[in-house]
């Protein structure tokens, strides 16, 4: 009788332990699972991202193989997405193209979340006049007309290096233009966080400013970072492929899907052979949409005020 | 404002000087000795120091003198007058039917979440938020051009046409449609969710149930007490928007080529018309700062709370 009963304890007290084991990013988790459209997102994002790593792998042909028996040969067995004006295999060239845009995605992303965090950090933490200058230089950045400047800058700098460079300055330019707004985000947030008792036992301890911003203000703001890198890659993506679709961001023989797309000014290849320009198009297209998806997914997992 | 504007002005000035190729170049006889490009750089005051050339070049569009732009071989200032002028006649009926459509239907959505209305509008804007515009421009051109030949795809009237009045009205409209379609969807997509989002954030407020409670029409609900305070981030988006619209036309206008501000920034960019160039990027960001303006000043006028100093 007694033996019972404690087993019955210690079966409480055990799923009492597995509740409360749930840490918030498993709740995350579990929250997220349940959003079907953000899963197919994610998983799509996935699927892109493995083609485009192991894109030598999965193509018979290589990227600049040119066959001149297959010259503009639309989609078959032997050649997916046909061939283009070189007689080079379509479907190579897209798989390759999503490793370039991609990388930009997520370089660009990069340098905009480091960019924002830290100068949002900085201001929020210190406020007074630092957080006056940073706030004025965001102001500054936001009023510059943003494809205008990318265009320029792209135009301008890009003029000066050889083609294989223009990539960099196109992630740069983005990277730099973007980070703004998740620079008040942070702000915002941290000028909140400041105010709570966890950080009067880090001043308490005598922690350094930088281990205090770094390690104990900007962790707290991770789901908003997150969330914001995510729907920041879908934009990023986007104009690279509109800055590489007007001949400013990345240019041939490099491929990414915006300069392929760009085929399509030549009126004669837009009327009879779409298939040079429709496939790189609703490639940007789903992967703008899958990372959609997820970020949104996300924003509603790690932000249930949202809900 | 004005201190955020010279920096501004100082940045794209810097960024133009780093350009590569001279615009003497450009602009001079390519027989012309060393002498001669000695002396129109001495003209150019090109080699100045750079802070002495921007002051000049300050001081020159202070006085209202942007220069004489190498492509179109006439005054900057003309240029753009024409130009912008064709870019306002096509966002302006973009701005009316995109406002127009959105805030109805963005407040109708979050009144009915999730019926068969919402999932379709957020279905729109997940579409239009993620089909990029100058792809959309060419499925549209590929369709009502190519397909159907229902529609014009090129400029803003037909070549060596000399309509007047009615006609000519006419005309620019058949033009305006594809482009005006695809710039229309794109801005379409982003109000839509944000007067959703915006409505819904009021929508669940205690003063909306006390609102019911005491048995007002649904309708005062919705218009007068959920609208009026959802409209402060919509103002703010009608600010913001005139530079979204501006900058959204500078591909729409490439591809359908729109003789607009958008076309001749790219035109002054590839041709390295330098003085156009920064003209044009100074008038962008003039524009984003008024945009600005007019979002505060609206957001003053929305919510008394706020004050403008």
């Amino acid at each position: 009788m007694l033996k019972t009963n404690d087993t019955a304890v210690a079966v409480d007290v055990n799923k009492a332990q597995n509740e409360s084991i749930e840490g918030p990013w498993q709740m995350a988790w579990k929250r997220f699972r349940k959003n079907k459209l953000a899963m197919a997102g994610g998983i799509i994002l996935i699927l892109l991202i493995l083609g485009a790593v192991f894109a030598p792998l999965i193509s018979p042909y290589t990227l600049d193989h040119m066959d001149y028996t297959q010259i503009n040969k639309p989609p078959s067995a032997q050649h997916w997405l046909g061939t283009d004006q070189l007689g080079r295999d379509y479907l190579t060239r897209m798989l390759h193209g999503s490793r370039i845009s991609l990388q930009v995605g997520v370089f660009a992303v990069l340098i905009s979340v480091v960019l924002g965090s830290l100068i949002g950090g900085i201001a929020g933490y210190y406020g007074g006049w630092v957080d006056n200058l940073c706030m004025r230089i965001v102001e500054i950045v936001m009023s510059f007309p943003f494809l205008p400047l990318a265009i320029t800058v792209s135009a301008v700098v890009g003029a000066r290096l050889p083609a294989e460079f223009k990539m960099y300055i196109t992630m740069m330019v983005i990277g730099l233009l973007s980070w703004t707004g998740l620079a008040r985000m942070i702000r915002g947030q941290i000028l909140s966080l400041r105010e709570q008792e966890f950080m009067q036992a880090a001043k308490a301890l005598g922690l350094s400013d930088k281990r205090i911003i770094l390690k104990h203000l900007l962790p707290n703001t991770v789901a908003y970072i997150i969330v914001s890198a995510t729907l920041g890659m879908a934009g990023a993506i986007m104009t690279e492929s509109a800055l590489s679709f007007l001949g400013l961001g990345v240019a041939p023989p490099t491929p990414t899907w915006g300069n392929m797309v760009q085929n399509a000014r030549d009126f004669y290849i837009l009327t009879n052979r779409p298939w040079l320009w429709m496939p790189p198009g609703i490639a940007i297209f789903l992967t703008v949409m899958s990372i959609n998806l997820l970020g949104d997914g996300l924003r509603d997992a790690l932000d249930p005020k949202t809900k | 404002m004005i201190p955020v504007i010279l920096v501004i002005s100082m940045c794209i000035f810097g960024i133009i000087k780093l350009a590569p190729g001279s615009p003497v170049g450009t602009n001079l006889d390519p027989r012309a000795t060393p002498e001669q490009k000695a002396i129109e750089r001495e003209r150019l005051g090109l080699d100045d120091p750079m802070h002495i050339q921007y002051a000049k070049w300050l001081g020159r569009v202070a006085e209202g003198d942007l220069g004489k732009s190498f492509i179109y071989q006439k005054p900057v200032k003309d240029v753009i007058g024409t130009y912008l002028k064709n870019t306002f006649i096509l966002n302006i009926p973009v701005f009316i039917l995109a406002f127009g459509i959105s805030i109805p239907v963005g407040i109708h959505s979050a009144v009915k979440r999730y019926s068969v209305f919402d999932n379709f509008w957020t279905v729109f804007s997940l579409i239009g938020l993620s089909l990029p515009s100058f792809f959309f421009g060419l499925l549209l051109i590929y369709t009502f051009a190519v397909k159907l030949k229902i529609l014009p795809i090129n400029g803003m009237i037909e070549a060596g046409s000399d309509s007047t009045g009615f006609a000519y009205a006419l005309e620019v409209t058949k033009h305006m449609v594809l482009p005006g379609i695809v710039m229309t969807i794109g801005s379409l997509a982003s109000y839509v969710r944000y007067t959703r989002n915006g409505m819904l954030e009021v929508i669940h407020q205690d003063y909306i149930r006390t609102a019911r409670a005491k048995g007002l029409n649904e309708k005062v609900v919705i218009y007068k007490h959920a609208f009026r305070n959802a409209l402060l981030p919509i103002v703010t988006l009608l600010g913001y928007s005139l530079i979204f619209l501006l900058s959204g036309s500078v591909i729409t206008e490439s591809i359908f080529n729109w003789p607009g501000m958008g076309r001749v920034l790219l035109e002054s960019v590839t041709m390295r018309d330098y003085n156009l160039m920064m003209a044009i990027m100074m008038l962008y960001a003039i524009l984003t700062l008024i945009g600005n303006l007019l979002a505060d000043i609206g957001y003053a006028l929305v919510d008394p709370r706020v004050k403008v100093d």
